[in-house]
């Protein structure tokens, strides 16, 4: 039996890290996941864990930390935001490269410069080709269970790589909403214990890990981790079966939501998706045939199956978080418009920037994006097709 | 009470308008409703403008934005309302509760014209008669209640009398002052 509660994001990411009991818990504050550590840490100091909690000195220190607990054979976990993940950022390839399944929980703000606390996805961004798996939540209930799901997707034999769980700064981090939270003794059971093959403290086989690794060897090591993140694909389902077997909440690769019949659809990831639910919602009533999907995971992005999802729409809209300022789009719509090329599917595809900085995305900056969509449907063209939404017009 | 109500707070940093808000989402989650409560977070600095939110509803809530048209306004500190646009986008079949002794005739001149219900209750003389200092968060979550009927006055003080022993386990000689608060704000909020 769930147990009805309401909690904010990064207290939900807190209780499910509480319920999973990790060896090791290495992190440094910072706006908006401060509050993740902050709860862990009195969750040590009042004895209802036993993790070595590591308070480090700084985001480089906790990921060296996560490596070192990972590598020696425990589990580890962390939390952090924005520029604390750039401080990370030569650790996160080390640790996706030495194939170490550390969760992080990535509370997403705005990268500096200038200095911005709010939520936009340009850190998760910034870190999407190195090598982690990345899933996305939409609130407090999607944080928690992915967090309940992430140890087994990235522990599993054939996966082997960290994994990071994404939620919007303050929106959902500080927002506190209904939540069905599944008790001690059951999440003890589906997380399981972690037993890896190889680890540096055992004393039957010495290994040396992370050495030099030339011209001989690298590109090969490089195509493993590919291979892995493609069969990490498959394990997320599976792992998703059961978690559904078990909670009965049920978790894809992505969310249709309202899409089998659509003509017209947004694709966005973590809070946006539920404003643009309550949207579809409306426009439905009025005979509207709108949709969503909502990407989950990421990394490995699902290429295959979103465009086998959109190839019958005719028009998608795909909003990004975050402004890749390549003069040409943004990272979501790049892999979602490649994976149709790919796929040999043509539908009319137009790109939105929104929500830089924390600026708010309403159900109506919604309803314009999907009233765009009916004229693009209506004519088939996309006189721009990278284009900002909710930017103030007066802004230089 | 209808489906969905919203409410936008305003109140001035180190008020508890923030507290109110995730006062009143608790007691709504504890009468089965569901319900968001947060905060706009900008520069937080006591004494400056700020606000917070909350939805209340009977079906799951998935919007997460800001609330641009509440069905009511609390204002946590009068001296706001010559700064902040308090009743913009408020729905003229909602309400406003102001924290004032302030004349109704100034209220209706700073208010533009308002044209749904206006409320008042003196949270000052509340907090500082029942708790000796001046909390105005508790006082105004009653009113809130009271107003927008989110639930009876009745469920607000059984749900409030648990929560204050919870919150105030260190110091339970502030819960009679707390609950006392709460009764009195139900009995005196009126109606300009």
């Amino acid at each position: 039996m769930s147990i009805r509660e309401r909690l904010s994001g990064n207290e939900a990411v807190a209780t499910a890290m509480k319920q999973i009991n990790p060896d090791v818990v290495a992190a440094f504050p910072i706006t908006p996941s401060t509050e993740i550590p902050q709860y862990f840490s009195t969750f040590v100091a009042n004895g209802s864990v036993d993790t070595e909690f590591v308070a480090v000195e700084s985001e480089h220190s906790a990921m060296s930390a996560c490596i070192g607990a990972e590598s020696a054979g425990s589990r580890a976990m962390t939390a952090t935001s924005a520029n604390g993940l750039s401080l990370m950022w030569e650790m996160i390839y080390i640790a996706s490269s030495l194939r170490l399944p550390i969760v992080l929980n990535l509370v997403n703000r705005a990268v500096s410069g200038p200095l911005n606390i709010h939520n936009d996805h340009s850190d998760a961004m910034g870190v999407r080709d190195s090598g982690w798996i990345m899933l996305f939540s939409e609130n407090n209930q999607e944080a928690y269970d992915n967090n309940l799901m992430a140890h087994r997707i990235a522990e599993n034999e054939n996966v082997q790589l960290p994994i990071m769980i994404c939620q919007d700064g303050f929106i959902t981090s500080h927002s506190i909403e209904n939540i069905e939270l599944e008790n001690d003794e059951d999440v003890k059971k589906f997380v399981g214990e972690y037993h890896p093959e190889h680890y540096l403290l055992n004393k039957n086989e010495p290994i040396a890990v992370g050495p030099l690794d030339l011209q001989a060897y690298l590109f090969e090591h490089k195509a493993q981790q590919g291979d892995a993140m493609k069969a990490a694909k498959q394990v997320i389902l599976d792992v998703s079966k059961d978690f559904e077997k078990w909670t009965g909440r049920h978790y894809g690769l992505f969310e249709e939501y309202k899409l089998d019949d659509a003509e017209i659809a947004i694709v966005c990831m973590n809070s946006t998706a539920g404003t643009t639910k309550a949207v579809i919602d409306k426009l439905r009533e009025n005979g509207i045939k709108a949709g969503l999907l909502k990407i989950r995971v990421y990394r490995p992005f699902p290429g295959e199956e979103v465009s086998k999802a959109l190839s019958h729409l005719k028009a998608v809209a795909i909003l990004d978080k975050a402004d890749s300022l390549n003069a040409i789009g943004g990272a979501l719509f790049e892999d979602v418009t490649s994976s149709m090329y790919i796929a040999q599917k043509n539908v009319p595809m137009v790109n939105y920037v929104y929500g830089i900085g924390g600026r708010d995305t309403t159900e109506k900056d919604i309803e314009s994006v999907f009233t765009d969509l009916q004229e693009i449907a209506s004519n088939g063209k996309v006189e721009n097709p990278y284009r900002y939404l909710g930017l103030r017009k007066e802004a230089k | 009470m209808d489906n969905l109500i919203e409410i936008r707070w305003h109140g001035r940093g180190g008020q508890g308008a923030k507290t109110a808000s995730l006062l009143l989402a608790d007691a709504a989650f504890n009468t089965g409703k569901y319900i968001q409560g947060f905060p706009e977070y900008g520069p937080e600095r006591m004494g400056a403008p700020i606000t917070a939110y909350n939805r209340i509803s009977t079906k799951p809530i998935t919007v997460h934005s800001n609330i641009y048209e509440p069905d009511y306004v609390v204002v946590v500190d009068d001296t706001l309302l010559e700064v902040v646009p308090v009743t913009e986008g408020l729905k003229e079949t909602g309400a406003i509760i102001i924290n004032t002794t302030k004349s109704p005739e100034y209220l209706k001149k700073v208010l533009n014209g308002y044209k749904g219900d206006i409320y008042t209750i003196d949270a000052r003389k509340i907090s500082i008669e029942t708790l000796g200092r001046y909390f105005p968060n508790t006082p105004m979550l009653a009113a809130i209640v009271k107003v927008s009927q989110v639930m009876s006055d009745e469920a607000l003080l059984e749900d409030m009398k648990g929560s204050f022993k919870h919150k105030f386990a260190k110091k339970p000689e502030v819960i009679e002052g707390n609950m006392k608060a709460l009764e009195m704000a139900l009995k005196e909020i009126q109606k300009i």
